[in-house]
């Protein structure tokens, strides 16, 4: 490992990688830092298809996807290291982050004109969500669950109740039934799927797989490992309605409740978090409220899709090619990005007329037939529905955001 | 010859006593615990508080009062030997109304009965400065300065492994069948695991004691497990106490504590719910339970960490004898069976004090065993992590092993290099079952922000790779808790598994 760097890479998954490759077609003087054993992310425990079909024009596997990725990865020789910590990152000045890192070759202090921080999310655990009961072998995320089965072989369970119906849990049905074991309910805590209507009828439907809405599970039971779980109705304020249990008989409980940015390294470094998405506020660069320190992928914003992380991964690689080729982003007049109605989340938070921005949004509640507004800049966008599990991306043009004074309002209305 | 003696129950107050022992070269001392690692049971989950020794009446409770500002003392000495990770932010019994403060007053006439140094009362604006983040609407409080915390299974671990180092054999997984008694004398103890000899039978059982107690004839109690529920906030969550604070007790309830704990996270707790007698095993965590930690936890001080913040909920039992007394005795018939029994809180903070009880006045002084010293005993521990040393001192360790350069948690920063010391220890140490939770307890992996969701796949595997098992039979707790129900394909192609 060197001692400088135009852009260190933290995290070897899809936007890492996006990012690091585009920093290198830039001709930035890169390095990538994976702490996993393996490059790839998470799509490398993901055998399933529905990768790709933006960026690629293909519908390909978890595995395809990221194996194109790697292998132009590695055939442009970037530097990298895997099972590579960064204990922290300091920014030293406007120019100059340090971070240190460990790595099996040794202890390093690396300085960085730049930082792309691509380190992804982590899921939520059962102690977040409010199960309650005994703290039994058999309980998994999602992920880990898909680790075991698809990187490491083994099966977690045989008897399964999922937790949470977005995609990744109806995913998971379909992969644990394809494997040969029983998925005895997918529980959702409000009263939709929270997935793609394709997966519900793809993942559930297709193997007679009962859906709970508007349930919770509520307590895990068992000795030593998971014997059963008990699940209640919800009412309208998601609480558990008394006299509603339910026991369902089960040797292994799956959470798929979500998402967090994972942002303990660049938390440290003290960028600004915003509440609502759980990740850095970022501008048009998607650079976070410390100079030169970018973010991509789900450690900035829980994506849908991998191909709107790769996209992040490549916009932060320009956006510290900016940062590197002009030393320094341009000084200029921020836009602050308003959410209106119906908007939860939206990044970036900031944007500039220097370049074309794409926004990437969640709405609150599923509407029908509605426009997305943005009032000052005269931007209408006719949507035919919106849902909250299905992110909103638009692109603003650099001319439509110079038309805006200091805010940009964004919002969802009905179409009148 | 040797003065055989079979301790039961290798939690804090087994392994004390065990550690004690280990001093003297006449004694053949067994540990014999029926789970699968030390620190399992009522030591696994609890506050963690070592007291100052102000809060038991020395009039209704002599042994305990007595016992427990000794074993204050002794701790500051035992973690420092044993290298146990502890910190003595000293505690603030609050009043949260002005009539609370009556009841700190007598408290602080129990500390002087006590003779616990340094306790006062102290008003709100003191209160204020010394912890910024309790209710400002308390009326004051009792300062403690020499209260301290630690984590007890990592205690009841290293005190375990130090005794095994200075000769008590350790032997996991072995559970009590009876104890023989022969014309009034103890003859030894019968378990799972064949017959142990002994002259002394030293029953520290936790919950179970009252069951042990029963196999030799004395069944004169029982214990009751009373359940405490927990909630611990992620390390970087805020806001803080910087000591260890809770409620002025009242005749319904202690109340609970918020403290900081030994990794950084606040944490709130407990309940003291009385179950069943024979809800021994039933660390189950309710709704009720916990809402009811929650708001009284917000009474107490002026802000939370958020709720998203929470990383564990989690509950332990602790024994309850019957009008709280501690029974630790040495009997006439069966002699040789001594209970140390009903160990209620501040049993933890007791334990070393206990133990030195036990061996001198009931082991050396009833019992009339001699004991000698030995030439050479060895008071110091293994703990070791690779965070806490200097950068100089890490890159030197991952010269020599580059597993240290390879960090498998990264939420707490624990590397291989200290899974596999932790793995090696617990094998030298007599463990049979390398448990995940064994794991966690020497290392802290698992226990952050990710509660294992990164990690554990990894952890599995290098346990699995250090024992010689498959990486699904690696298991939580011991047989019946495996990671994984088997090999993916193998299970769908319905083969038989090779291994």
């Amino acid at each position: 490992m060197r001692s400088e760097y135009d852009v260190v890479v933290i995290g070897g998954g899809p936007a890492g990688l996006a990012a690091a490759i585009k920093a290198k077609e830039l001709g930035m003087d890169v390095l990538l830092l994976e702490r996993r054993e393996y490059l790839g992310g998470i799509p490398v425990q993901c055998v399933h298809p529905g990768f790709g079909l933006h960026y690629f024009g293909e519908d390909l596997t978890g595995t395809e996807f990221i194996h194109r990725f790697i292998e132009k990865f590695r055939g442009m020789g970037i530097e990298h290291y895997t099972n590579a910590h960064v204990l922290n990152v300091v920014s030293r000045s406007y120019w100059h982050k340090v971070l240190t890192v460990v790595t099996e070759e040794g202890l390093f202090e690396v300085r960085a004109k730049t930082v792309i921080y691509a380190a992804g999310a982590r899921e939520r655990h059962a102690f977040e969500i409010g199960i309650t009961g005994h703290r039994v072998a058999g309980i998994y995320t999602a992920g880990e669950a898909q680790t075991m089965m698809d990187v490491y072989g083994v099966m977690p369970g045989k008897e399964i109740v999922i937790v949470g119906s977005g995609d990744v849990g109806l995913i998971m049905a379909r992969r644990f039934t394809l494997e040969g074991a029983h998925v005895k309910a997918v529980v959702e805590l409000m009263p939709y799927p929270g997935g793609l209507t394709r997966n519900v009828v793809q993942c559930l439907e297709d193997f007679g797989i009962p859906l709970y809405l508007s349930h919770a599970v509520t307590r895990v039971e068992g000795n030593k490992r998971v014997e059963r779980v008990i699940v209640t109705r919800v009412d309208e304020n998601l609480k558990p309605v008394p006299g509603t249990e339910e026991v369902i008989e089960c040797d292994t409980v799956i959470l798929a409740a979500g998402l967090v940015p994972y942002l303990k390294v660049i938390e440290k470094a003290g960028v600004e978090i915003d509440p609502a998405t759980g990740g850095p506020v970022v501008n048009s660069y998607l650079e976070t409220s410390v100079p030169g320190i970018f973010v991509a992928g789900n450690a900035l914003v829980i994506n849908d899709l991998v191909d709107y992380v790769v996209e992040q991964g490549e916009e932060a690689a320009r956006g510290a090619y900016e940062f590197v080729k002009n030393g320094g982003l341009p000084s200029l007049r921020w836009r602050k990005l308003v959410k209106g109605r119906n908007v939860r989340l939206a990044v970036p938070h900031y944007l500039s007329d220097t370049r074309d921005t794409i926004v990437y949004a969640r709405v609150k509640k599923p509407e029908e037939n509605v426009v997305l507004r943005f009032p000052e800049i005269g931007k209408e966008v006719r949507l035919p529905f919106v849902k909250p599990s299905e992110m909103v991306r638009v692109k603003l043009r650099k001319e439509e955001i110079a038309r805006a004074g200091g805010r940009i309002t964004m919002e969802v209305v009905g179409d009148e | 010859m040797k003065t055989r003696v079979v301790i039961i129950g290798a939690g804090v107050v087994g392994a004390s006593i065990a550690r004690v022992l280990s001093r003297y070269e006449n004694l053949e001392v067994h540990l014999i615990e029926k789970a699968v690692d030390a620190g399992m049971g009522v030591s696994k989950a609890n506050t963690g508080i070592i007291h100052p020794g102000h809060e038991d009446d020395p009039d209704r409770y002599p042994l305990r009062a007595k016992l427990c500002v000794r074993g204050n003392r002794l701790w500051y000495q035992w973690t420092q030997e044993l290298r146990i990770p502890a910190k003595w932010p000293g505690e603030l019994m609050v009043a949260l109304e002005e009539e609370d403060m009556k009841v700190a007053e007598h408290y602080l006439e129990l500390a002087r009965r006590n003779g616990v140094p340094g306790v006062r009362l102290v008003d709100r604006d003191e209160l204020l400065k010394l912890e910024p983040n309790v209710n400002p609407n308390a009326a004051g409080a009792l300062w403690a300065p020499t209260a301290g915390m630690m984590s007890s299974p990592v205690a009841a671990v290293a005190l375990t492994e130090n005794a095994v180092d200075n000769g008590v054999r350790f032997h996991p997984e072995t559970e009590v069948r009876g104890i023989r008694v022969e014309r009034g004398e103890v003859k030894g103890v019968e378990t799972n695991r064949g017959f142990f000899e002994a002259d002394v039978v030293i029953n520290a059982a936790g919950l179970y004691a009252d069951k042990i107690s029963a196999m030799a004839g004395i069944d004169t109690f029982t214990i009751r497990p009373r359940r405490g529920q927990y909630y611990i906030f992620d390390d970087d969550a805020g806001p803080k106490v910087r000591r260890i604070v809770h409620q002025t007790p009242t005749p319904t309830t202690k109340g609970v504590y918020v403290i900081t704990e030994m990794n950084d996270g606040v944490m709130i707790g407990p309940t003291a719910e009385d179950l069943p007698e024979d809800a021994k095993d039933d660390t189950s965590t309710t709704r009720e339970g916990l809402e009811f930690v929650w708001e009284m936890a917000k009474k107490l001080v002026k802000g939370l960490p958020p709720r998203k913040k929470v990383i564990r909920t989690f509950a332990g039992l602790r024994p309850e004898p019957p009008d709280g007394r501690w029974i630790i005795e040495a009997y006439d018939d069966p002699l040789g069976f001594i209970n140390v029994a009903g160990i209620r809180s501040p049993g933890l903070t007791a334990a070393p004090a206990i133990a030195h009880y036990v061996v001198e006045e009931l082991i050396q002084g009833k019992l009339d065993v001699k004991l000698t010293q030995k030439s050479s005993w060895n008071p110091y521990g293994r703990g070791f992590w690779f965070k806490a040393l200097p950068r100089e001192k890490q890159a030197e360790l991952i010269k020599r092993d580059p597993a240290y350069g390879r960090v498998i948690c990264t939420c707490r920063t624990i590397t291989e290099g200290d899974i596999v010391n932790a793995i090696n220890r617990m094998k030298r140490m007599g463990v049979k079952t390398i448990s995940l939770d064994g794991v966690k307890l020497r290392t802290g992996v698992m226990g952050g922000t990710c509660q294992g969701a990164f990690c554990r796949v990894r952890i599995a595997s290098i346990i699995a790779r250090e024992a010689g098992i498959p990486l699904w039979k690696v298991t939580q707790k011991g047989e019946g808790s495996e990671y994984g129900i088997g090999d993916v394909k193998v299970l769908l192609r319905g083969e038989k598994d090779e291994e």
